[in-house]
């Protein structure tokens, strides 16, 4: 085969002619993220648009782009990351992704995709669009809030007989993959794991086999595919003194899990109380704000009237709002009520659950209680946020480096195993 | 009605699958519905699996998995509609039939649906009941039509004829279009010109694709020639879905000949034996006018064996329809169609002149762009080139309506002014114009003394039409207009890339947050740079233009959204609908 030159971001490459753009990237050590891309599709599906560039002046996806002499790649300008980031967000916003309660977490393209690229929060409101989990398949279960329509599965499954397995159904914001029960009875087991395997996020799930490799043991939990991988903070506060500064925290509609993790910085937490002092916080117990606070930390988002006060508060009084944790900024695990109407949550809650009482018919009421709102609001819904920092829960490393950067202007980059969503 | 289109034995090129749509449009007539005992049995036909139909089933919005009644009633809910007081006929006929829009009535009686607009833009409200065009209905019309109905008269008996409402043609006979028109005589010319002599006149007379992405033809067709594969196909596009233009049911209302000489000729030069007409689902009523249309070419030797007196030039031509789906309208999706499948745009590896149909060459048209090639050949280039303006020869078709007082079609000269064309319908008090329909562009009537031409977008500032204008007026409210029109997009993306399939359905809860008055600067700022990030990111031309009125309208009516959003600005609490958000749970306050 007769090679090229080709050029990235204006270096100049060598490849064979014809190579995939993203496959002779890779190879030159230049990382083009992408997810639905698959080595062994021909043509290539083209649906996720991951992977977009610019090529010879036009924005197109690399991977229906095939490398011919001359070619220019435009690959790592501001807009194009940008772009890319947006693509990954507008997934996670528009599907149902809780990663702490995937099965597929670490093993995961989207997710991947989402560390990779250094994505903290989505810039898109999530759409929280009620979805199906199809537990008829006999060896499979389709996790429809998961699905991000990459094609993978319909083009790739077929059974022994030349049937298609998967297929998309309905259109437009309805589009779903759709599966043939008969025809997905009639794969092997060893079929149905590929399928699995094949599927980008934890759509398709093969009952009984999900979990057989560890958490914090699979193949995008320690290490990056990029060489040069580093998450820095760019933005960063004009902190000249070292003095002792305040901190407040709180614990919103969330689980304490991200104060454990702050805690789970052992010994160093000793190193922290002689720099910081805690104003508000669970930590130390002080109910209400008797100072202004150079920064406030807000552990989950907003389910009733009480979050929002305790929320606003905090913006008022704290130079610096950071939230931590996925439910702080955009619902989290809380948040998997917000595709169910809030009646039928509060019905099941106390009327109709196992442990209700029998004929019981009060949804607890009361002008002193907090009203529950229509569903779980991230924290940036109600006030401005100024940095979030993602995990279920953050690293405690995470955290810390980030307050201490904030606080003090400390330099600060992050490995690749702090930054996580789970 | 009849959507069987007669697949001739010469057809046999065709593999079976291509006859999917029509084989799904016979049981929905019959059934009213497609139910899982025919997707069973057209699985084991076609040895397909069965959630493969249903994947090409569901894609199509005429195509229920329910029952939709015996009489089925669709309701145009574009925008259009809506100004022509879209919510009381609805309610008319929901008192009427007794079915809530969506659904049924009890007795499953009629159906009544809302669809994307039904290219009667010039004369709503109108509706489509048992696939029959009514329009310009009211509360005591639908309340005769319901009636009639429920006395056993089909929709076929009691239906309109809606009108053409030419509205205006070039003077002193430049006309392009309407002029008398003879059967053949476009045809006649052919022996002469041979193929190489159309593909020069195309090229001297700079006739470009009128679907609205201005392709030059003979470039189309010359390449198209240069292949070797056969059989080649022509596909004549009349999947008019954009929402607001209607000239290509007009012109195959009132000109189907023109459209079948433009596609004859288009099989001689490019060397094709097969003509298909796609025709979209709700333009149904036209099929036997098409039908007898073709057959009158048969007889009169035009079509068939040594078509048009062509020795060896063989050429026929069949009507194929949609099922409900905008995104057909994009080349490369309408092909998938044809074929039998779910109509996704394919990627650009290929295009349809080398890889067309079937994997063969072929070339789609618009319907407006073959009636301009038989009208272009029969008077020859150096007639055309009289008329509209250097560089932008021609005419075009443009489908006016919305607010002014003769909305219809309006055959114009290239090169005429938006304010001419204002003043000539009538337009009462125009703020806001929407030219090319929701995927086009939006103008505001500071801009009335803009062309109207083919010439380039950037460089002359002139407005490149692809067939609709929307007039509004300065009471409309443009929130609700784009809202309309990302509610359209969002439903009408073909589902599969992500920033078409997301993005018009995050747009369109933006705009709705902008509606509940829950928008500040910040939210402009991030539809503008959302809908920059659509466009660039997105497969095909859908995903590509649905943000570009919601892009359009930010720049052009600033002063509309600052007033509105500006000086509510503020940076640190979010605006929020407290009251909204605890409303559900105060139904529980004893």
């Amino acid at each position: 085969m007769a090679t090229c030159t080709f050029w990235i971001d204006g270096k100049k490459y060598v490849t064979e002619q014809g190579t995939n753009l993203v496959d002779a990237a890779k190879e030159n050590g230049v990382f083009i993220p992408s997810l639905c891309y698959f080595k062994h599709i021909d043509p290539p599906l083209g649906t996720c648009r991951t992977c977009t560039c610019k090529i010879n002046g036009r924005y197109n996806p690399a991977c229906t782009e095939s490398v011919r002499e001359g070619l220019k790649v435009e690959v790592y300008t501001p807009e194009l990351v940008d772009m890319r980031k947006a693509l990954i967000e507008m997934m996670f916003a528009e599907g149902n992704h809780f990663c702490p309660a995937c099965e597929k977490s670490g093993n995961c393209d989207l997710q991947h995709m989402g560390y990779e690229l250094g994505i903290s929060t989505t810039r898109f409101p999530h759409l929280f669009k009620d979805r199906l989990i199809d537990y008829q398949p006999k060896r499979m279960v389709m996790e429809h809030n998961r699905c991000i329509k990459c094609r993978r599965c319909v083009e790739e499954v077929f059974t022994s007989d030349g049937k298609r397995v998967f297929m998309y159904i309905n259109r437009g914001n309805e589009t779903m993959v759709g599966i043939d029960y008969e025809q997905e009875a009639k794969l092997s087991e060893r079929e149905a794991e590929n399928a699995m395997k094949m599927c980008p996020t934890g759509a398709i799930i093969v009952r009984g086999k999900s979990l057989s490799k560890p958490f914090g043991d699979r193949t995008f939990d320690m290490e990056s595919s990029q060489k040069n991988f580093k998450h820095t903070i760019t933005e960063k506060p004009k902190v000249a003194n070292f003095e002792k500064k305040t901190i407040a925290t709180v614990s919103l509609a969330g689980c304490f899990g991200c104060h454990m993790s702050m805690l789970d910085i052992d010994t160093d937490i000793l190193d922290i109380a002689e720099l910081v002092s805690f104003n508000k916080s669970p930590l130390t117990d002080i109910k209400t704000f008797t100072q202004r606070c150079h920064l406030g930390i807000v552990e989950g988002g907003c389910c009733n009237t009480e979050n929002i006060e305790t929320l606003k508060k905090f913006r008022e009084m704290c130079d610096i709002l950071v939230v931590m944790g996925e439910c702080a900024i955009w619902g989290g695990l809380p948040a998997m009520r917000n595709t169910i109407p809030l009646g039928e949550c509060l019905e099941e809650a106390y009327l109709n659950s196992v442990t209700s009482e029998q004929g019981e018919n009060t949804v607890p009421y009361h002008e002193d209680l907090p009203k529950i709102l229509d569903r779980v609001y991230g924290c940036n819904e109600i006030v401005k946020v100024d940095y979030t920092i993602p995990g279920c829960p953050p690293s405690p490393n995470h955290i810390w480096k980030v307050v201490k950067s904030l606080l003090w202007g400390e330099d600060y980059s992050l490995l690749y195993s702090e930054f996580k969503y789970d | 009605m009849s959507t069987q289109t007669t697949h001739k034995k010469f057809y046999s090129a065709e593999p079976v699958r291509s006859r999917l749509l029509s084989t799904l449009w016979q049981h929905q007539i019959q059934d009213g519905c497609i139910s899982q005992a025919v997707i069973q049995e057209l699985a084991s036909q076609h040895q397909l699996s069965e959630i493969e139909i249903e994947g090409v089933a569901t894609f199509y919005h005429f195509f229920h998995q329910q029952p939709a009644g015996k009489h089925t009633i669709y309701l145009n809910n574009s925008i259009l509609s809506k100004l022509k007081g879209f919510e009381r006929i609805k309610e008319s006929f929901e008192r009427e039939t007794g079915a809530r829009t969506g659904s049924t009535d009890p007795t499953g009686t009629f159906g009544l649906y809302a669809t994307p607009c039904i290219g009667l833009s010039d004369q709503e409200p109108a509706a489509l009941i048992d696939f029959y065009p009514f329009t310009n209905l009211n509360a005591v019309k639908v309340k005769e039509i319901i009636q009639k109905l429920k006395q056993g008269k089909s929709a076929a008996e009691i239906c309109d004829a809606p009108l053409d409402n030419i509205r205006f043609t070039p003077a002193n006979n430049r006309t392009v279009f309407f002029a008398p028109y003879t059967r053949g005589e476009a045809l006649n010319k052919l022996n002469e010109l041979k193929p190489e002599g159309v593909i020069e006149q195309l090229r001297i007379s700079e006739l470009a694709g009128r679907g609205g992405a201005f392709f030059p033809t003979w470039k189309k067709w010359d390449t198209c020639r240069s292949y070797k594969d056969t059989p080649k196909f022509i596909v004549c596009n009349a999947d008019e879905g954009e929402p607001g233009t209607f000239k290509d049911r007009v012109l195959l209302n009132n000109q189907p000949g023109s459209v079948l000489e433009g596609m004859i000729i288009a099989g001689y030069t490019v060397g094709a034996e097969y003509g298909v007409i796609y025709l979209r689902g709700e333009y149904q009523w036209l099929v036997h006018k098409l039908e007898n249309e073709i057959s009158a070419f048969h007889e009169s030797g035009l079509l068939g064996p040594d078509a048009g007196g062509l020795p060896g030039f063989n050429f026929d031509i069949r009507v194929e329809i949609g099922a409900g789906a905008y995104v057909c309208g994009e080349e490369t999706a309408l092909l998938e169609s044809m074929e039998g499948k779910r109509g996704e745009p394919r990627t650009k590896w290929f295009y349809p002149v080398e890889k067309g149909y079937l994997q063969l060459p072929t070339v789609v048209n618009n319907v407006e762009t073959f009636a301009a090639v038989a009208r272009l050949i029969q008077m020859g280039s150096f007639e055309y080139l009289k008329r509209g303006m250097p560089g932008s020869p021609g005419t075009k078709l443009i489908s006016i309506s919305g607010d002014c007082q003769r909305p219809g079609i309006y055959e114009i000269e290239w090169g005429m002014t938006v304010a001419e064309l204002l003043d000539l319908c009538g337009a009462e008090d125009p703020y806001f114009i929407q030219v090319s329909g929701p995927s086009g562009e939006c103008i505001s009537i500071k801009e009335k003394y803009r062309r109207i031409s083919m010439l380039d977008l950037m460089a002359q500032k002139d407005i490149r039409c692809g067939g609709a204008f929307m007039i509004f007026n300065s009471h409309r409210d443009l929130v609700h207009i784009l809202i309309n029109f990302s509610e359209f997009f969002k439903h009408e993306s073909c589902g599969v890339c992500t920033p078409c399939r997301a993005g018009n359905f995050i747009i369109e809860r933006k705009l709705e947050r902008l509606k509940n008055g829950l928008a500040d600067m910040n939210d402009l700022k991030e539809l503008k740079s959302w809908g920059t990030i659509m466009k660039a990111t997105s497969r095909c031309g859908l995903g590509k233009t649905a943000s570009n009125s919601v892009i359009q309208a930010l720049e052009k009516f600033d002063d509309y959204f600052t007033s509105r959003f500006a000086a509510t600005d503020n940076s640190t609490y979010r605006k929020f609908d407290h009251l909204s958000a605890i409303a559900e749970y105060e139904h529980y306050k004893p």
